[in-house]
Parts: structure tokens; C-alpha cells; sequence
């Protein structure tokens, strides 16, 4: 039989099937539901068969692990030859808190490291800024100088452990701290590795925190990207990031859109900066949510890929194959943690976890079951940190590459995930570029219509969160130990401010900060002038304030 | 009939930008009939109760999810006190451990909204302790 008649064949097969066993069944027994939706509400189709994926080819469609276009996965042999990197972030209190959490982390087994600090640093404000009152150490590490930093990594060799760096409007200032610290530890730069988030532009579309309008922050980018690929050139300059899109109330196909078209624009604009594509794109990577729909998930890794090579490759030229292979971190969906019956949540985060393996992540990070209360425990880390060792070493997934490829739902979905992708990247390059889609809102408006429609979801109980709209407990089953931090990491910081100030050499620090002003006000790159700022001791602030005159505050429009 | 409307303010004071909670929550409100005025991220205790007074509002809602409520919270009724606003409910949501609720309330916060609380609860919250709430629904 010809293929044409094997199809023809098979969608008879489907519809006699159909009436012969399914229609009588939903006679006597309806479904439970109208319709079936994913968390994303995408809706879900009864069955999937091949006649769900017409013309497939399996050769363009899917090809082979470690080729194009690597929907199978990026190594010829998954998971097989080498684990993913568990790195789990961290960071709360002092340099001195977060250095013992860390070492902590390293002794159980832990691959890498992954530094979350203070909002006053994700802001560019030192510890003793009016503005940071109450916030210093709260939700990550409080760094302001190099001297915290050098706290911070103490006993931790930079040329050997990779450090992952959650930081973006002021990414280049900590990245500068970041190096000063392995140039005094003897590190060679060109074996540091590791990687910064670096990403603005989900900042103004989900996260928030920004310091500049965002073309002048996208010049820090390009000049961290140059830098980069010049004398670090292990380290991966921007970790282009859904994770925050997702948590901010985005779908799974939102996610991937904005943060693949997020990538499109930086690589725009190196290109435009005179960069060649395939200098400096094997060193991009992603960051991507997992939520608690299996397959959406999984479908959503798969079709990144897929999208990505071909960006690379159709639209950017690239020629370079590490240019067209996305790799990318996963974090579990803190959004999705309940603070109701809080130890259902390692259930939910292996679920979570599993599905970033099985999409094939290349990181992981798994969230600890009392997120939604405080910061994590010692204990509550370890049991997170643990459940990828479970994936890892007992599920059996890591045995053989991509196991659900082939799958009908998930090839259809994974379709379906890249064709919804390909449509919002015609509508943000119709506004001009990611840039101007968000000065436009639209990003940002697609979100909150999601997370809208999401929460009347749950509200009506079309969603059911167990514990929280359903098998509520009027007594929680046992309260858990939280991680308390007082403001004693604000006294803290402000002596060492002190201190730090009253010991520096100030005039050095002070023609080093006008010197950056100078630097940037003549578009020369910036990170040798950071680094010079950085060794002479200026802080995170000043260094912040010195760029202010020349780039300019962000102000966020009403959307 | 829009001079009765119940009038809220909702606020992010502090540092942290997760305003996915507090743009939710003032669609709900709008939807069940509040005039809602929401500040936009990153506003100090001062310019909340700045806003709170201009606007006339009824009842000021925060948000804080970095974990500075109890700075934060204590210092926005203290300035609404001073400034006289005596009959305005201030209420709050975010990450608030159980254990600080007690004294968020002993120092002037009405109620602390945690994660996974309903809209309808909020709505009708707001209805019940507002002077205001005397108009049906």
C-alpha cells in the first residue's frame, strides 16, 4: 500500500473505532468534563494517533540526538554519558551565611553552584540604601562590594566549580566582582565557567527589577557578550529566561515565544554591534520554568530546540552547529508550591523535575516543598536536592535518550508548541522588534490576560489545586521549620559598609567610577572599566549611580 | 451611583516586582464594582499614604513578597495614623509566615491575605470593613 492509503486507511480505522467501541461507552458513561486543558488551559484532545501528525517525517521532524534539529537532544548519547548539572540556587543573609550554604551544598553531592541575591543587589543598591530597608539578606545574598564577594567564594576554587549568577539590571557590576574574585584566587579567566542571567529584557516584561530604559541596558549586554567571548570564554554571558515569564502568569507557549524572540533580539543586537553570530552564540543559553502539566512541559523543551536551530540557522545564518543547539537550565515552578499542606510539594517538584529531564534539560534546579512559606530550610534544600537524585539514579529515565520521542500527543503537541511560537514572533516582529513590543505592552498584557483567566480558572474550581480550592484541611497536618532572617544581616552590612569606606583608597575609587561615566558616555565597553571600579573597591551602588547620568532611569508605563 | 463605589489602593511597597498577585487581585476588584487605584512597584511607605490620602480611598491593600512586611506593613499604618487616616482599612497579602500574623494585626493590619486565598474572601472582606459598606453588592 501506497502511504497516502495507509493514511486513508488508518483515519477509517479511527472513525469505525469511533462508533463501533467510543460512542457507546460515552452513552452510558459520559466524561467527567466538557473539555480537557492543560495548566495553560491549551485544550487536550481525547486520543492521539498518527493521524494526528499528518505528513510527519521523522528524519526533518525529530532527526538524531546531537544533530539537527535536535529535538532528540543535544548529545549524541542524552543522559548516558553525563547527568545533568544539578544546581540548585541559593543564597539568603550575609556572604558569610550563604559561603556556609554553599560549602554545605558541595558536601551532599551537589554539581554547581547558583548564587540568588538580595533584591537591593538585583536593583543595583548597596545594603545601607534608604531603600533597602528591610530587604537586606531577605530573599537572596546581600552583596555590595568586592569585599562581600570575596566572602562569598571563600574556599570555593572559581576554576573548578561553575557559578551560576542570577543577576541582570546590575549583572555586569557583579559579573566584575564575580572575576576579581577569581583573579585574586590565581584562577586562569579562560577556564572560568559559569553562567549569568543577564537577561533585561524578561525583566521588563515579567520580573521588574531594571535600573535603565532598556536600549541603554541592552548596550551592557552586547559589551558583557563581547567581553565574554574575548577573554571569558567559558562563561556563558546571558541566560535568555522564561522561568520568570511563567511565574509572572504566562502559558507554557508564552513562555516559549517571548523567551526564544528575547533571544532573537540579543543576538540582533550583537550582530548589529558588529559581533559575528557564531562567535558568540554557542555561548547562549535558556532557562526554562517547569510547571505541573507533564507533557506540556516536555513538549515545550522539545519544540525549543526545534524553534531555535531553525532561528539560528534561517534567520541568523548561523553555520557554526553550537550556534543552532539550545541548551538550557530548568527550575521547578515555584508558583505552583502551595503554602497549604506544604510536604504535597515534593510531590509536585519531582513531577516538575521529571518532566525537565525527560525534555532534556542540561541543569536543574529543584525548588524545597516550604517555598511558598520563607526560604528554604537546610533540611528542605537537601530533600530537593535529593529528589534529582532519585530521577537521576533510580526511574530508570536517564537509560536510554528522549524516551517519550515518537509519542503521538507529545510529537503533536510539540508541533503545536512551535507553530503557537513562530505566530507571536510575526506579531512582536511586526511591532518592530521584542524591544518595541514592549514599550508597546504587548508582552506584558498577553501575561496578565493568562494569569487572569488562570486564576478565575481555579477560583471556579475548573482547576483543582489539592489542599488549596479542594481536599483542604482545616487542620494543617504539621508546621514546618523555616529559615528566619532577622535584620541582623542589615546591621551587618552596614559596619562592613562603613568600614569599607573609611579604609579604600577614595580617590582611586573615585577617577576609576568617572573614568566608567567617561567610558560609557563614549561607547567604549564598559566591563574592563567595571573591573577597574571593582578591584579599587567602589560599590554596587556607585557603580550603578556612575551609569545613571549617561543611560538614564527606566519608569515603568501603566499597562 | 459612583460616588458610593468603594475606593481601594492597592500598593507595592519595597523592592520586590512580583506584581502578578496584586494585578490580579485588582482586576477582581474591579470586576466586583471597586474603584480600584493601583501605585505600580517599588513605592515607600510615604508615597502609599501620599496616594492613600489624595485618592480618598476606603482601604489600602499591600503586597510584599521579599519578606520585608514586617518593616514594611507597621510603617504604613503608623503614617496613615499620622496622617489622620483613622477609619482606613489596611490590609496585606504576600509571603507572611503564620507566625508574623499576630503581630501584623496587634500593630494595625487588619488581615494578611496568604497564598492561595480567594478572591471572593477578599471581596468580602473589603465589603464588610469599609465605612462605606453600606451599599448592596
Amino acid at each position: 500500500m501506497s502511504t497516502t492509503d495507509l493514511t486513508n486507511r488508518l483515519q477509517e480505522a479511527e472513525r469505525e473505532w469511533e462508533e463501533r467501541t467510543l460512542d457507546p461507552t460515552l452513552k452510558k458513561m459520559p466524561e467527567s468534563r466538557k473539555s480537557f486543558t492543560t495548566t495553560s488551559l491549551m485544550p487536550i484532545e481525547r486520543l492521539y494517533t498518527p493521524n494526528s501528525l499528518p505528513d510527519f517525517d521523522y528524519e526533518s521532524e525529530l532527526g538524531f540526538p546531537g544533530e539537527p534539529p535536535y529535538v532528540r537532544g543535544i548529545h549524541a548519547t542524552g543522559y548516558r554519558g553525563k547527568l545533568w548539572t544539578m544546581r540548585q540556587f541559593a543564597g539568603f543573609g550575609s556572604a558569610f551565611d550563604t559561603n556556609q550554604r554553599f560549602k554545605y551544598l558541595l558536601e551532599h553531592g551537589q554539581t554547581g553552584l547558583s548564587v540568588a541575591f538580595d533584591l537591593p543587589t538585583l536593583m543595583g543598591y548597596d545594603s545601607d540604601h534608604p531603600f533597602s530597608e528591610g530587604e537586606v539578606g531577605k530573599c537572596g545574598v546581600a552583596i555590595s562590594s568586592l569585599a562581600d564577594m570575596e566572602v562569598l567564594f571563600d574556599g570555593i576554587p572559581l576554576e573548578q566549580v561553575t557559578t551560576s549568577m542570577t543577576i541582570n539590571a546590575p549583572a555586569s557590576m557583579i559579573f566584575a566582582m564575580f572575576l576579581a574574585v577569581a583573579e585574586k584566587q590565581g584562577a586562569d579567566l579562560k577556564k572560568v565557567g559559569g553562567t549569568l542571567q543577564n537577561d533585561i529584557l524578561k525583566e521588563y516584561i515579567a520580573q521588574k527589577e531594571w535600573i535603565y530604559p532598556p536600549r541603554q541596558a541592552m548596550q551592557l549586554i552586547v559589551d558583557t557578550i563581547e567581553f565574554c567571548t574575548k577573554e571569558v570564554p567559558r562563561f556563558n554571558p546571558v541566560s535568555i529566561s522564561g522561568y520568570h515569564i511563567r511565574e509572572a502568569g504566562s502559558t507554557a507557549m508564552q513562555e516559549l515565544a517571548f523567551t526564544l524572540r528575547d533571544g532573537i533580539e540579543y543576538v540582533q543586537y550583537a550582530i548589529n554591534a558588529g559581533m559575528d553570530v557564531d562567535d558568540f552564540a554557542p555561548r547562549l543559553s535558556f532557562f526554562f520554568n517547569s510547571h505541573n502539566d507533564f507533557f506540556e512541559e516536555i513538549a515545550k523543551y522539545r519544540a525549543a530546540r526545534r524553534i531555535w536551530y531553525k532561528v539560528m540557522k534561517e534567520r541568523f545564518k548561523a553555520k557554526n552547529p553550537r550556534s543552532w543547539a539550545l541548551r538550557f537550565h530548568t527550575q521547578t515552578a515555584g508558583v505552583s508550591l502551595t503554602a497549604q499542606q506544604p510536604l504535597n510539594n515534593i510531590v509536585r517538584v519531582a513531577i516538575q523535575a521529571l518532566a525537565g529531564v525527560l525534555g532534556g534539560t542540561q541543569s536543574l534546579h529543584t525548588d524545597a516543598y516550604d517555598e511558598a512559606l520563607a526560604l528554604p530550610s537546610d533540611e528542605a534544600a537537601l530533600i530537593a536536592l535529593r529528589t534529582q537524585q532519585i530521577i537521576a539514579h533510580e526511574s530508570g529515565v536517564v537509560n536510554t535518550i528522549d524516551p517519550l520521542g515518537g509519542s503521538y500527543f507529545i510529537e503533536k503537541l510539540t508541533r503545536d508548541m512551535e507553530e503557537g511560537a513562530f505566530d507571536y514572533f510575526r506579531k512582536i516582529d511586526g511591532f518592530g522588534g521584542m524591544i518595541e513590543a514592549i514599550d508597546a505592552g504587548f508582552p506584558q498584557r498577553e501575561i496578565q490576560d493568562a494569569s487572569y483567566e488562570y486564576q478565575m480558572a481555579v477560583e471556579s474550581k475548573d482547576k483543582v489545586i489539592v489542599g488549596v480550592n479542594d481536599y483542604v484541611m482545616e487542620e494543617e497536618p504539621r508546621a514546618v521549620p523555616l529559615l528566619q532572617i532577622d535584620e541582623s544581616t542589615a546591621r551587618l552590612q552596614g559596619e562592613r559598609l562603613r568600614k569599607l569606606r573609611s579604609e579604600r583608597d577614595n580617590e582611586r575609587v573615585a577617577k576609576t567610577l568617572s573614568d566608567l561615566t567617561e567610558g560609557a558616555r563614549e561607547g567604549r565597553n564598559t566591563m574592563p572599566l567595571l573591573l577597574e571600579c571593582t578591584r579599587a573597591y567602589a560599590t554596587l551602588g556607585e557603580m550603578c549611580d556612575a551609569l545613571r547620568p549617561v543611560y538614564g532611569e527606566y519608569r515603568e508605563p501603566m499597562f | 451611583m459612583s460616588e458610593e463605589r468603594i475606593r481601594v489602593l492597592l500598593a507595592k511597597p519595597g523592592l520586590d516586582g512580583h506584581d502578578r498577585g496584586v494585578k490580579v487581585i485588582a482586576r477582581a476588584l474591579r470586576d466586583a464594582g471597586m474603584e480600584v487605584i493601583y501605585t505600580g512597584l517599588r513605592q515607600t511607605p510615604e508615597m502609599v499614604v501620599n496616594a492613600a490620602l489624595q485618592e480618598d480611598v476606603d482601604a489600602i491593600g499591600m503586597s510584599i513578597l521579599s519578606g520585608a512586611h514586617m518593616t514594611l506593613f507597621p510603617r504604613v499604618v503608623e503614617l496613615s495614623r499620622e496622617a489622620g487616616l483613622d477609619d482606613v482599612i489596611i490590609f496585606g497579602g504576600g509571603i507572611i509566615p503564620d507566625e508574623d500574623i499576630p503581630r501584623l494585626k496587634e500593630l494595625g493590619v487588619t488581615e494578611v491575605f496568604t497564598p492561595g486565598s480567594r478572591m471572593e474572601e477578599i471581596i468580602d472582606f473589603i465589603r464588610k470593613n469599609v465605612r462605606r459598606a453600606t451599599q448592596p453588592a
